[in-house]
């Protein structure tokens, strides 16, 4: 069922919804951006419907939530050790329809690969309901239309589109309907936007040879990228992550193990003991981040792990396209020269 | 004792029974485990503070398992500060391992390099075992004389099976074999060179050539398995350190057959 509400009105039905759940959306940070003046969209907890940030697309994505960047798994004394507490109430997570996609990659990873679901992913991951933002347009680097992510799956409680001062609601949870109806303006048929064209355009190969893995079209990375890892730390389906023992006392009796946010992209991802190391050039590392999102994942789970929200592109210091990328592997993939 | 937990990454506390010095920094920890582990195997050993690394078993009994140790780094220099009696904190196993049951019959040779005999430490002492382990060819390497494991084990494998031991290099006056593993390979006595079957496990580049050189000799792709090192940070096919392409070294490995491995790319 539709419902079209003013900005005080969503703000009493979220008052409504945020008594038993936080919420966790998208908020413009002013004059937080990586240069000064520059304002950064990246996600918060939230009580208000004009805190939403609703039409600029966030900076980083919300898989803090789901996996933060630095976890504390958990505590060790001297002869014990103790899982660490977590938050247990339910958390609304605001979206858009790539990132609804992106969950189910993380879910990929953290709860089937593998014997076990992760459980530290897996108990957060249970209290999570998502709510779709509409997209009335496509932004500069998405390809979401390319990666088949513009429309959203199924499985949010209810969408929210802000058009001329008012928000335009299409509620799936009956549950919440009535939350809604109390409040409306109107009530009336509504459906999530979504956008039909992007700009940029990729074509990803249906398969990649082996010989790709090896063309020189990554060299020129090895000279371009910087290695600093902010393509992994903004992707919403980037999951890695290293252990780390941190004691809080001299003697080293206390502490805890937690788990941070890696990135294949930075010195040390792969070294192990003794000294050895495994894709030592940045365009190694390149072509292991790009074909991982475009075709390992999907020989293991059948569908794309890059779901083109085109965050990387728009991180990159050093003005690599991703995307560009994309396109001269799939040349690459047909037998065509990957720089013509 | 702390009753085991559920959660896969919270480590239990494992007795040394019994600590075994192989050289001044190879030591055989016997921990006290009683459950299903192949060779092959690895567990995540950890020292709180320090962190974990994953180390391969080295050897199997009805109540422990031994884990064998270089002291490279933080977590495993921190290790061979522990006594006898004393604990360590243990998750696992983890990875495939051998299936030894695929050695036991035919002609097999196995080529292991320094530490890579750990993981083959199981599979040798099933060829040892068998009926006709004069097919059974093991080539053993290590750095010099003085890195060598297992001796015991060297011992009486030499009695059992065809070992050859070799040392990429040995002070004056030294007697044995001297020369890389893959020097040994055209030598060794095969009958039916498209039937025998190989394992080769240590350092990348030694595993690299030995593998050229069973081909050359002219062994089938399909008949040769080998193990990968990676750098495995949680063993559960979480982390991402471990993978190459679509596979995960944590999960679907360490142990592979050559034809799934040649076309593993770093
Ligand atoms: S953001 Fe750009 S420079 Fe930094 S690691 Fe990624 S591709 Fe390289
Ligand atoms: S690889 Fe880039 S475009 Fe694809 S999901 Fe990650 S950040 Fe978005
Ligand atoms: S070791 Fe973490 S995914 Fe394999």
């Amino acid at each position: 069922m539709g419902y079209v509400l003013s900005q005080d009105s969503f703000t009493r039905v979220l008052g409504k919804i945020g008594l038993d759940r936080r919420l966790y959306a998208p908020v413009n940070k002013v004059g937080e951006g990586r240069y000064t003046d520059v304002d950064v969209v990246r996600y918060d907890f939230i009580s208000e419907a004009a805190e939403i940030e609703m039409e600029k697309k966030s900076d980083y994505a919300f898989k803090e939530l789901l996996t933060p960047l630095s976890e504390t798994l958990f505590f060790f004394t001297e002869n014990e050790v103790k899982e660490a507490d977590y938050d247990q109430r339910e958390v609304l997570v605001f979206l858009r329809a790539c990132d609804l996609h992106a969950v189910k990659r993380l879910d990929a990873i953290y709860l089937e690969n593998g014997r076990f679901p992760d459980p530290f992913y897996k108990r957060i991951r249970d209290r999570v309901k998502f709510v779709l933002i509409g997209c009335g347009h496509s932004y500069e680097d998405c390809f979401c239309v390319s990666m088949g992510t513009n429309v959203a799956p199924e499985g949010y409680l209810f969408s929210v589109d802000l058009q001329d001062g008012s928000y335009y609601i299409d509620v799936k949870d009956q549950d919440l309907a009535p939350l809604f109806a109390a409040e409306a303006e109107a009530e009336q048929e509504v459906m999530a936007r979504h956008v039909t064209e992007n700009e940029v355009k990729v074509s990803v190969p249906a398969d990649v040879p082996l010989a790709v893995y090896k063309d020189p079209l990554w060299d020129e990375y090895t000279a371009r990228c910087i290695n600093c890892g902010r393509c992994n730390f903004v992707c919403p389906t980037c999951t890695c992550y290293t252990m780390q023992d941190v004691f809080y006392t001299d003697n080293g009796k206390v502490g805890e193990r937690r788990r941070v946010g890696a990135s294949c992209m930075v010195d040390g991802y792969t070294n192990v003991a003794g000294g050895g190391q495994y894709r030592r050039t940045n365009g190694e590392r390149m072509r292991f981040k790009v074909l991982h999102k475009i075709v390992d994942f999907r020989k293991r789970f059948g569908y794309d792990m890059c779901v083109g929200c085109g965050r990387c592109d728009q991180v990159c210091p050093e003005y690599i396209s991703y995307a560009n990328i994309i396109n001269k592997v799939k040349k690459a993939a047909e037998g065509g020269a990957a720089n013509a | 004792m702390r009753k085991m937990s559920e959660n896969p990454y919270v480590p239990y506390p494992s007795e040394i029974l019994q600590i075994i010095r192989h050289t001044d920094k190879e030591y055989t920890f016997r921990m006290r485990f009683t459950g299903e582990v192949r060779p092959g195997q690895f567990f995540e050993v950890s020292v709180p503070r320090y962190g974990e690394a994953p180390i391969s078993v080295s050897g199997i009994g009805r109540d422990y398992v031994d884990l064998t140790i270089r002291r490279v780094g933080r977590v495993t220099s921190e290790v061979f500060e522990k006594g006898e009696g004393t604990s360590l904190l243990l998750r696992g196993p983890y990875g495939n391992g051998f299936d030894t049951s695929l050695y036991e019959n035919g002609e097999v040779i196995v080529i292991a390099g320094g530490t890579g005999v750990s993981p083959v430490r199981g599979v040798i002492d099933a060829l040892a075992g068998t009926k006709d382990a004069r097919d059974k060819h093991v080539i053993v390497g290590f750095r010099s004389p003085s890195d060598m494991l297992f001796r015991d084990d060297l011992k009486r494998w030499d009695q059992a099976l065809d070992l050859i031991l070799t040392v990429d290099g040995a002070p004056e006056g030294y007697t044995g074999n001297i020369g890389l593993v893959t020097k040994y390979i055209p030598d060794v006595p095969i009958r039916d060179v498209k039937k025998a079957r190989a394992v080769v496990v240590g350092p990348p580049p030694m595993m690299r050539f030995s593998v050229m050189g069973l081909l050359q000799k002219g062994f089938e792709e399909e008949n040769i398995w080998v193990s990968q090192e990676r750098k495995m940070c949680c063993g559960l096919g979480k982390c991402g350190h471990c993978r190459i392409g679509q596979t995960y070294v944590c999960l679907d490995g360490p142990v592979f057959n050559y034809t799934e491995s040649k076309n593993m790319l770093d």
